[in-house]
């Protein structure tokens, strides 16, 4: 497909461009002797990670369908021991807990596998919803069992369901694009994670008023602005990768970065309320997965049921 | 002796080190101390059987090698499984914990492998913790091994979440993100006896606990 060659193009060359800039801004600062500032060494090992993000994801994508459900299946368990660890659980909760990793996430990935549509959207939300209370409560242990029960819930919400919904676009039957669902993952991906990078980058850069400051620092009006405007533009001309015209697609850009800042958001609230900074250190520059994919579990379902609704 | 450590062992620790790393992602915090070739005993809390895997899957290769689990003898001698996994795979060292009915001192064997130039992994609280309390009493053995060898470093280690991965009596591991914070070495004092050293070394390891950090900071 020469949609995918293009694609494929454009991100080695955005990437190569914003290696060629972070050497050249580090040569810069440190050519008197100086020490590399934080800022910088940050935005290297940033770079870097996403070399291999996107090189995971292209391997993935070779593989087509298959390599996209296990990616995300992968992408689902890092988030969740992320998660987990930053919760209350006690002994009783072992079977509950490894049943999350072993039996929620493996069979909400398979039932996308067979693409059962019906079962995939409601096996989170009923099944497991009152599944893992009821397995709690057998386990005898009452301490805390409201908190316990509902950290669990939304754990397997945000890191299992929601998640799910990046490679759910693939099972969309959309008229006139059939075999092209790979294209519009690629496209939310791109939209929110480049919206990511730029409300960093116009937040670094003209960040003045915090939008939630008791929440996190580095979330500003201008970055928030600047980023949501830019990444929109980024997606409308990125129409041709979608069932979209160039109009739509920016708007689908716009909504799904907005979600992905909310995502963002409420992932600093709960990393604020337990005293941390980041959900873990798998990639290095970003901190844990959840610190990358918070914004996609909040943009990924909204995307995935308004092109459902208005595309199928 | 440990330059004939057999392939199948050695196979073992690193198959053991790779899978700790794929369940918890664990990751050491050299707070206190950096990584180093010196004899050491790192002694640290307990509460699972993963702790000793998950503390030796920390140290450099070439450390990780000499270094070998302090274990309770009356517990994996128990049946011929775990004697084999004890002490062919996993290389513990085994000590006899019931002084009463015990044949050998449990100090000449442990002394005899820092002899042998073994680093050592202890659990100086005898047993798993099942409390609610983060620590328990210590045993002597630390403050006989302190005497005995002021050369060793003492390095106390404390070890993140693993209770929670596998807790005693489980068989499946939970994955969770763990931690194994290395504090300063603590060394023996010479006016120092028993009690005083014993209470030093568990605050030592009390006190890189994040959670013992937090408690107090709230007051």
């Amino acid at each position: 497909m020469a949609e995918t060659i293009w694609l494929f193009l454009g991100l080695l060359g955005t990437l190569t461009t914003a290696s060629a800039v972070a050497t050249a801004l580090s040569w810069k600062s440190t050519r008197k002797g100086d020490v590399l500032p934080s800022t910088l060494a940050n935005l290297n090992s940033r770079i870097k990670a996403w070399w291999i993000m996107i090189a995971t994801i292209s391997i993935a994508f070779l593989f087509g369908k298959g390599g996209v459900i296990l990616l995300f299946a992968f992408v689902s368990f890092a988030a969740l021991r992320e998660y987990v660890t930053l919760t209350h659980t006690r002994r009783g909760d072992h079977w509950i807990l490894l049943g999350m990793f072993l039996v929620i996430i493996p069979v909400q990935y398979y039932l996308l596998w067979i693409e059962w549509y019906g079962m995939f959207s409601i096996f989170v939300p009923v099944y497991c919803f009152l599944a893992m209370p009821a397995l709690t409560a057998i386990s005898g242990d009452t301490e805390r069992f409201l908190e316990r029960v509902s950290e669990q819930q939304w754990g397997i919400m945000l890191s299992v369901y929601c998640l799910s919904h990046v490679p759910a676009l693939l099972t969309l039957p959309i008229p006139g694009f059939e075999g092209k669902g790979l294209l519009l993952i690629a496209f939310l991906i791109a939209t929110v994670q480049g919206s990511d990078v730029l409300q960093y980058v116009f937040g670094k850069l003209f960040g003045r008023n915090k939008v939630a400051p008791k929440i996190s620092p580095s979330k500003t009006w201008e970055g928030l602005i600047g980023g949501v405007i830019s990444a929109s533009l980024l997606g409308a001309a990125l129409y041709w990768l979608t069932p979209f015209t160039p109009a739509q697609a920016g708007l689908m850009a716009a909504l799904a970065c907005i979600m992905g800042f909310f995502g963002g958001l409420v992932a600093s609230a709960i990393k604020r309320d337990r005293g941390v900074k980041d959900w873990g250190h798998m990639i290095e520059g970003h901190g844990g997965m959840l610190d990358r994919a918070d914004s996609l579990v909040f943009a990924a379902p909204i995307f995935f049921h308004i092109v459902r609704y208005f595309w199928t | 002796m440990i330059e004939n450590k057999p392939i199948l062992r050695r196979a073992a620790a690193m198959v053991l080190a790779g899978v700790a790393r794929a369940i918890t992602g664990v990751r050491p915090i050299w707070q206190g101390c950096a990584p180093s070739r010196r004899q050491r005993i790192y002694f640290a809390n307990h509460a699972s059987h993963g702790d000793f895997i998950l503390l030796s899957t920390c140290l450099l290769p070439e450390e990780r090698e000499r270094t070998r689990a302090v274990a309770g003898a009356d517990y994996w001698r128990k049946n011929r499984i775990r004697h084999v996994l004890a002490r062919d795979l996993l290389n513990t060292v085994l000590v006899e914990r019931n002084w009463v009915q015990r044949e050998q001192d449990p100090m000449v064997i442990m002394l005899d492998a820092l002899e042998d130039g073994h680093s050592l992994i202890i659990f100086p609280e005898g047993t798993r913790n099942m409390t609610d309390e983060p620590l328990l009493r210590f045993r002597s053995g630390l403050y006989n091994l302190a005497f005995a060898r002021p050369d060793v470093e003492l390095v106390p280690c404390w070890i993140e979440n693993m209770s929670r991965v596998l807790p005693k009596g489980a068989f499946l591991p939970v994955p969770l993100l763990c931690r194994v914070i290395f504090g300063a070495p603590v060394e023996l004092t010479p006016a120092e006896d028993r009690h005083a050293f014993l209470d030093r070394a568990r605050q030592a390891l009390l006190e890189l606990n994040p959670e013992y950090q937090r408690s107090l900071n709230h007051g």
